[in-house]
C-alpha cells in the first residue's frame, strides 16, 4: 500500500527542495522478521532478505534499484521493536 | 549509495542493556516499539538519566525495565504503583515511570491505580494494552473486549471491559492519553510531554500480541494488527470519554489523542501544604 | 513544632507508642501502613511524629500496598516501616518475599491478636509465629522479635531497624495486643547513646559496580539507592550477580542459599533470649511476649512450692534459640511451652530436644493466666519424677 501524497497536492517549491538521503544500517541477528519496517517504509526501500539470520528470520535488506530511495524519514528506526535497523542521513 | 550496511550496535544502545538483546518478546509484539519511544523520550526529556527510575509489575510489559539502562525495579504482580509511590515519596527528585500491562495495572493492581490517581502521586504510568494476559499464554483480562476468544474465554468473553481513559479521568489523573504503538511519533511526543508534567499521568498504548490475542481474534500477526491500527485509528482528543471504548472488531474505531491535560495539586503539594506547613521549618528530607 | 527525633527521658507510654518512638530513635524516615487493631496506635503516633523529624507518613489503600511501598522507599534509601496485625500480616506476605528477594531493609510490626481470620480484633493472641517464618512462599530466613514489655517495644524496634540494615532483610516485631496496648515506664536514652547501623554501601563508583548482587564473606552485597547513578536493575525474579533474570537452576539455588545463609550463618550475632532460674531446673517453661510475664509469675510460684523450675524467654523467635534448648536438654527433664496458640513454638522446641514437651495453650483473648502454666508445669514435674509422658492437648 503506497503512502505517497495524492497527485493534486503538489508543493510549490517542490523543484527546489532537496529531500534528505539516508543510509540503512541493520543488525540482522536482532531481527525477528515482523515486517514493520518493510511494510511501513514510505519509499518501499526494504524487502525480506533471501537469507536468514541464525534464528531463521528473514531480516530486511534494500531492494535492488532502491539504493538511493531512502529519504531518512526515520520511520523504520522508530517502528522496529528490536532495535535492529536505523538510518543515518547522508550529507550531500 | 551502498546497500544496507550490517553493524553490531544501534544508536539507542547507550540507554539499553544491550547485553540482554534480543529481548524475549515475540515477533510482531509491539513492546519493543513502545520501549524505543520511551527511550527516545527519556533522552530528550532533559532529565538526567540518573534521576529516572522505571518500575514494572509482572507480565510481558513488566520486562521493560530489564532492557533499560536506568534504575529499574521489576516488582510483584499489581504492586508496581505502590512500590513506585514509596520510591517517589521517599525521594521526590526521582522521575519515576511505571511501565506495566493491562492485567497487572487494572486487575490485580486496580485498587492501587485508582488510589494513586486520586492522590495525584507524581508518577508517569505507561499502560501497554494488548487486551490479554500475554506472558501466561493469552488469558482474558479486564480490557479484553466482549466476545473475544482467549484461553480462559474459549466461548467468547462474556464481560464488558474497562474504558481506560474514562476510568483514569474519573479517578483524577491529570494527564490521560491513548495511542497505538504504530503512532510512534505521537507517542514519543506525548511521553515527552508527560515527563514535563507533574502529578499522575497515564498513557494507554495499544500493542499487538499476536500469540495471545491477535491470532485467536482475527487480528492476525503483529504486522496485520498494525495495519488494523492504521485503518481504524482516529485522532479525536475532543472525543467524549464514554466514546472511547475499544471493541477491536474489524469496523470499530480506535480513538486516540490526549484526552485529559489538566492541573491539580499533587500528593506532595498537599502534604507540604497541610502537614509540613504546620510543622515549623518545613522539615528536611532525610533519605 | 519541630520536635526532637529522640524523646530522651522517662516516660509512661503505651507499647505501640513506644514502638513508634523506637522507630524514630533508630532513624526511621518512612512509614506506609493501614489501620488495624491493635497496631493502629503505631501508625497514629508516626503520622504525628514523622513530619516533625523530616520523615514521611503515608496511609496506603491496603496492606499489600503498604508492604510494597516500604520496599520501594527502602530502595530510595529510606529506613522504612509498617505496622499491622494478623489479617494485614497475611496480606503482606507476598511483598515480604519481595523484600527478601530484593534484599531491602525494612521493619514489619505485627501486633498479634486472636486469630484465625478476623478473629478477636481487640484482644491478644500469639498465632502468627510460624507465619512470620513460613508465611511467604519459598525458603527465606526472617529475624523476629517478641517484646514482653513496653520498654522492649522501644528497644527491640531499634534493634530491628539495625538488624534490617545490617542483613538487608525484613525484620518482624512479633508483639501481641497486651504488650501493644498496655502502658508502662519506658526510658529513652540520650540520642548519642543509641546505635544506628547503616546498610553496606558501594565503595566503587557506578561504572565499576558491574555485579551489584555479588557478596563477600558475609554474603551481604553493598546496596546502592535509586538516583545515585548506579543504574541498578532490581528483580523479584531470581537473578544472577548482575541482577539479571533468566538464570539456570544452579544460579537460582546459589542465590536462594545466599539469601538464607546470610542470616543462618550469623545466628550467634542475632539470637537473643533470657534465662531465669534454669541452672538447677528440672522443668523449663518456654514463653515469650506477654505470656512470658504470666510464665515468670508461674515459675516463681512453682519455686515457692518447692519445684525446681526455670524460664527460657526467647527474645528472638526467629532465629529461635535452638542452642539453648539443646544445652538445657542435657540437664532438664521436660519443657513446658506456654503460648497463646495451639502449639507453634512448641514445635521448634520439640525439634531440638528428646525431652517431653508439654503445651500450655490457649487460642487467645486474654493474657494467659499463670495458673494454666503452673498446672501444666506441676503435671510435667510430677511426670518427670515418674514415667515419661508426651505432649497432651490442652483442655
Amino acid at each position: 500500500m503506497s503512502l505517497a501524497p495524492a497527485p493534486l497536492r503538489r508543493p510549490l517549491d517542490l523543484p527546489r527542495v532537496r529531500l534528505p538521503r539516508g543510509q540503512v544500517f541493520i543488525l540482522p541477528e536482532r531481527c525477528k522478521g515482523c515486517r514493520f519496517c518493510i511494510d511501513f517504509c514510505p519509499k518501499e526501500v526494504l524487502m525480506e532478505s533471501p537469507s536468514m539470520n541464525s534464528k531463521g528470520y528473514h531480516f530486511p535488506v534494500v531492494r535492488p534499484g532502491k539504493e538511493d530511495a531512502c529519504i531518512h524519514c526515520g520511520f523504520c528506526t522508530v517502528i522496529c521493536p528490536e532495535f535492529a535497523i536505523y538510518t543515518v542521513e547522508v550529507p550531500e | 549509495m551502498p546497500r544496507e550496511a550490517v553493524v553490531a550496535s544501534h544508536p539507542l544502545d547507550e540507554v539499553l542493556r544491550e547485553d540482554r538483546l534480543p529481548h524475549i518478546w515475540c515477533p510482531g509484539c509491539g513492546l519493543g516499539t513502545v520501549l524505543g519511544c520511551f527511550a527516545r523520550a527519556m533522552l530528550a526529556s532533559g532529565i538526567p538519566l540518573d534521576r529516572h527510575a522505571v518500575v514494572s509489575g509482572i507480565g510481558c510489559t513488566g520486562r521493560v525495565p530489564g532492557y533499560l539502562k536506568v534504575d529499574g525495579f521489576h516488582t510483584t504482580h499489581g504492586r508496581a504503583i505502590p512500590f513506585a509511590t514509596g520510591l517517589a515519596v521517599a525521594n521526590p527528585d526521582l522521575a519515576v515511570t511505571v511501565f506495566s500491562g493491562d492485567g497487572d495495572l487494572l486487575a490485580i493492581g486496580g485498587n492501587h491505580l485508582i488510589h494513586a490517581a486520586r492522590r495525584n502521586v507524581d508518577l508517569n504510568v505507561i499502560c501497554v494494552n494488548n487486551f490479554n494476559y500475554g506472558m501466561t499464554g493469552g488469558q482474558l483480562g479486564p480490557t479484553t473486549p466482549l466476545g473475544a476468544v482467549t484461553t480462559t474465554s474459549p466461548y467468547g468473553f462474556y464481560e464488558d471491559p474497562f474504558n481506560l481513559p474514562r476510568l483514569l479521568a474519573a479517578c483524577g489523573a491529570v494527564f490521560v492519553a491513548r495511542w497505538t504503538c504504530l503512532h510512534v511519533r505521537q507517542l514519543e511526543a506525548t511521553m515527552l510531554r508527560a515527563f514535563h508534567k507533574r502529578g499522575f499521568r497515564f498513557i494507554e498504548v495499544l500493542a499487538p500480541c499476536p500469540v495471545g490475542f491477535g491470532r485467536p481474534n482475527d487480528l492476525g500477526e503483529g504486522i496485520d494488527e498494525m495495519w488494523f491500527y492504521r485503518r481504524q485509528a482516529d485522532y479525536d482528543p475532543q472525543a467524549a470519554l464514554e466514546m472511547l471504548e475499544l471493541s477491536m472488531r474489524k469496523d470499530s474505531k480506535i480513538v486516540c489523542g490526549v484526552f485529559v491535560d489538566t492541573e491539580r495539586p499533587t500528593y506532595m503539594d498537599r502534604y507540604r501544604e497541610y502537614v509540613l506547613r504546620k510543622v515549623q521549618g518545613g522539615g528536611t528530607r532525610e533519605a | 513544632m519541630n520536635a526532637p527525633r529522640v524523646l530522651t527521658g522517662r516516660h509512661f507510654l503505651m507499647g505501640d507508642v513506644a514502638c513508634a518512638e523506637g522507630a524514630l530513635a533508630a532513624g526511621c524516615t518512612f512509614f506506609a501502613g493501614y489501620p488495624i487493631t491493635p497496631s493502629t496506635e503505631v501508625a497514629e503516633r508516626l503520622a504525628l511524629r514523622l513530619p516533625q523529624v523530616g520523615g514521611h507518613y503515608i496511609q496506603m489503600e491496603d496492606e499489600l500496598a503498604s508492604m510494597a511501598a516500604i520496599v520501594g522507599a527502602s530502595w530510595a534509601g529510606a529506613k522504612a516501616m509498617t505496622a499491622t496485625s494478623g489479617p494485614g500480616f497475611s496480606l503482606m506476605m507476598e511483598n515480604l518475599g519481595l523484600a527478601v528477594m530484593m534484599e531491602a531493609p525494612c521493619v514489619v510490626v505485627d501486633v498479634q491478636r486472636g486469630s484465625p481470620s478476623t478473629g478477636l480484633p481487640t484482644l491478644t493472641g500469639q498465632g502468627d509465629v510460624m507465619q512470620a517464618k513460613w508465611g511467604s512462599h519459598g525458603d527465606y530466613e526472617i529475624i523476629a522479635y517478641a517484646p514482653a514489655t513496653c520498654q522492649e517495644m522501644f528497644d527491640l524496634t531499634v534493634r530491628a531497624f539495625n538488624m534490617a540494615e545490617r542483613f538487608r532483610n525484613p525484620v518482624v516485631i512479633l508483639a501481641d495486643e497486651v504488650v501493644g496496648h498496655m502502658t508502662e515506664r519506658v526510658v529513652i536514652p540520650p540520642e548519642e547513646a543509641i546505635e544506628r547501623w547503616e546498610r553496606p554501601r558501594p565503595t566503587v563508583p557506578p561504572h565499576e559496580l558491574l555485579f551489584p548482587f555479588a557478596a563477600d564473606q558475609d554474603l551481604i552485597p553493598p546496596m546502592p539507592r535509586a538516583g545515585e547513578g548506579y543504574r541498578i536493575y532490581v528483580e523479584s525474579l531470581t537473578h544472577d550477580e548482575r541482577g539479571y533474570p533468566g538464570v539456570p537452576p544452579d544460579v537460582h539455588d546459589r542465590l536462594v542459599r545466599r539469601l538464607n545463609d546470610k542470616i543462618r550463618r550469623a545466628y550467634h550475632q542475632i539470637v537473643e533470649y533470657e534465662l531465669l532460674d534454669t541452672e538447677d531446673a528440672e522443668v523449663v517453661v518456654v514463653a515469650y511476649g506477654s505470656t512470658a510475664r504470666s510464665a515468670r509469675h508461674a515459675v516463681r510460684q512453682a519455686r515457692r512450692e518447692g519445684m525446681r523450675v526455670g524460664l527460657l524467654r526467647p527474645i528472638t523467635l526467629w532465629p529461635f534459640p535452638v542452642h539453648v534448648v539443646e544445652q538445657l536438654s542435657s540437664r532438664v527433664r521436660a519443657f513446658v511451652v506456654a503460648e497463646l496458640n495451639l502449639g507453634q513454638v512448641a514445635r521448634e522446641v520439640e525439634r531440638f530436644t528428646d525431652r517431653p514437651v508439654y503445651g500450655a495453650n490457649h487460642a487467645g483473648g486474654a493474657m494467659m493466666p499463670p495458673e494454666l502454666i503452673l498446672s501444666r508445669t506441676e503435671e510435667a514435674y510430677r511426670d518427670a519424677q515418674g514415667s515419661r509422658r508426651r505432649l497432651a492437648p490442652a483442655g
